[in-house]
């Protein structure tokens, strides 16, 4: 199972870094997402697949799964939803302004504006 | 064994961060709570490293949660030593915002910005736990997102999400760091992790986490193949910000790359301190290059950061008792010059109107104060003997030496050369030379004030440094002999 998770994650990471290389800001916002995808999973995967039950106390089982990398996981998610939110809406701002979305033309020169 | 003043560096600016969302239009209010609190900040933190050198380490179990289990605040004399450099920038950048951000920065919240930004920074360093530590790295990055495009200018845009999108990148990174490590050792507490590691010695899995986390960390404190993002960010924001983040941004990089190459992972050094060395040097001299190529006063002094980072780590990679005693001196050091350098370059821009030297000149005329504090400075960042970055760059090269890293050893020697030619350069340009009409932009003293403080404190800090010198040597003895940090927390 957690081979099998491993292919997955790098699959995310993969298709996340082919995102973050292209022009698009759009895409490179994409691509940060399933790279956040990833990296959660992976610490799910991390942590062990091993079969429990959920680690809830009423469930009164013999083994439970490991709650700490579920409470990392989300911490990061929210975190991460912070971030890619902020960077929406700079994408945005950033297109009303400048007029592009394409990484090329928002490149710097000295004396720029 | 808790203690209360650990948490306090941290509370008094989240507390006031959320305090001054309340009071947004009212400039002036802001203003006296922002620079009140940042000295109660800076205070607090002065109390604590008294209690530390006095006491020793000193824990804070967060809900009386034992240390492995619970997450623990740890403020070691190195950490507090931080605390203290840090907070005094951020009460000068904070005087010197009052007359340069301007009101339509200050009414979108920037003070509160401020403080969240220095909160993360308080509690990335006194945090015991890997996890911990990216959450504070989070809070001071998400603060640092909203400082560099407040204003929302064209190049603030375009900088800030190049900005964002490597730290996204290198946090995302992190996790995934955070993720390996906990799979090999069960623990995300820095001592455990470093008593486990020494129970059970550091596999070969375990030096490529310590290499990943170098990365994630490198890219962080802009060490060399990482150091690109660096330039056009630091040129976009106001120069207050700027002193904030090439003061203290980078350093909390460079601190904990100390902090878990020191800690944790101190048994394969022969391929993780030589790459950090490597790597240190390739820094330096890529930083000497960028601000010897450059004829713009911030774009120089930004390049002198990334020197200043190489010339730390090294310090760290040679990892005898002197070098590390030397990297804590030249630390402090440089977050307080840059903090100074930034400020005065900021004034430099603004009494001249343009940022590039060579349309400068002439301006030790009318503005001699300015120009005597920034060749002071200068002196001071090359580590010309009287001023405070000589001791530093001293014991760094002696404990090259001592390594056996003569050549790096030297080119931490010559670095000095070209810091000092980059600086001259400027100072010569602009302030030597044929006056050229400069347009006028009012009275520059209340804005040299902060800067004049920082760079008193950096004289004394090189003139007095028989009395920094205990400080020094009990935060060098915790990064030597990590089973000091590792009893304080677990108490054995």
């Amino acid at each position: 199972m957690e081979i099998l998770m491993c292919f997955v994650c790098g699959f995310l990471f993969m298709v996340s870094v082919y995102l973050l290389l292209s022009k698009s800001l759009l895409r490179i916002i994409i691509g940060t997402a399933l790279l956040s995808h990833g990296a959660h999973l992976l610490i799910l995967t991390m942590g062990g697949l091993k079969k429990g039950a959920a680690p809830l106390l009423g469930e009164h089982a013999a083994s439970y799964v490991d709650p700490l990398p579920q409470a990392l996981i989300l911490t990061a998610i929210v975190i991460s939803f912070g971030v890619t939110s902020f960077l929406l809406v700079l994408a945005y701002r950033s297109y009303q302004e400048l007029g592009t979305d394409n990484l090329d033309h928002m490149r710097g020169r000295e004396g720029h504006e | 064994m808790s203690n209360p003043l650990v948490m306090l560096p941290l509370l008094v600016p989240l507390l006031t961060a959320v305090l001054l969302i309340f009071f947004s239009r009212k400039v002036v209010l802001q203003r006296w709570i922002s620079a009140g609190a940042s000295l109660i900040t800076l205070i607090l933190s002065i109390l604590l490293a008294a209690d530390v050198h006095a006491n020793g380490i000193q824990i804070e179990e967060i809900g009386g949660w034992k240390a492995p289990f619970g997450i623990v605040f740890v403020a070691d004399m190195y950490a507090s030593l931080l605390l203290v450099t840090s907070n005094l920038v951020c009460f000068a950048a904070v005087l010197y915002s009052f007359h340069t951000v301007g009101r339509d920065r200050e009414v979108f919240f920037y003070h509160s910005g401020v403080h969240f930004l220095i909160a993360g920074i308080t509690g990335a360093f006194l945090t015991g736990d890997i996890f911990n530590l990216f959450v504070f790295f989070e809070v001071l990055l998400m603060a640092s997102y909203l400082l560099i495009v407040l204003g929302g200018t064209k190049i603030q845009l375009r900088e800030s999400i190049k900005y964002i999108v490597i730290n996204v990148v290198a946090s995302a990174l992190f996790v995934i760091t955070v993720a390996y490590l906990y799979a090999i050792t069960g623990t995300l507490n820095m001592a455990d992790l470093s008593q486990k590691l020494s129970e059970n010695g550091q596999s070969g899995l375990l030096t490529v986490i310590a290499i990943l986390l170098l990365v994630v960390f490198g890219i962080k404190g802009a060490i060399f193949p990482f150091y690109f993002w660096l330039p056009g960010s630091y040129e976009a924001p106001p120069a207050a910000v700027t002193a904030l983040f090439g003061a203290l941004l980078t350093k909390v990089g460079v601190y904990s790359i100390t902090r878990v190459y020191t800690l944790i992972f101190i048994h394969d050094k022969g391929v993780t301190h030589e790459v950090l060395a490597w790597l240190a040097a390739l820094t330096i001299l890529f930083g000497v290059i960028g601000s010897l190529s450059y004829w713009d006063v911030k774009k120089i002094v930004i390049y002198n950061i990334v020197t200043a980072i190489g010339v730390i780590l090294f310090g760290v990679a040679a990892a005898t008792p002197a070098a590390l005693e030397g990297s804590i001196y030249y630390l402090l050091h440089d977050i307080v010059i840059k903090g100074t350098l930034f400020l005065l370059a900021g004034s430099i821009a603004a009494v001249a109107g343009t940022s590039q030297i060579k349309q400068m000149g002439g301006l030790i005329k009318s503005h001699p104060a300015l120009a005597w504090m920034f060749f002071i400075a200068a002196l001071s960042l090359a580590g010309i003997p009287p001023f405070s970055g000589f001791i530093g760059k001293l014991k760094i090269v002696q404990g090259g030496f001592e390594a056996g890293h003569y050549g790096m050893a030297l080119v931490v020697l010559l670095s000095s050369l070209f810091i000092l030619q980059s600086m001259m350069r400027i100072f010569i340009r602009a302030f030597w030379g044929e006056e050229k009409p400069a347009p006028q932009k009012g009275v520059i003293k209340p804005v040299l004030f902060p800067a004049a403080l920082l760079l008193a404190v950096s004289v004394l800090y090189g003139l007095g440094t028989e009395f920094a010198a205990p400080f020094i040597t009990q935060a060098a003895e915790v990064l030597n002999d990590p089973t000091i940090y590792i009893d304080a927390v677990l108490k054995e």
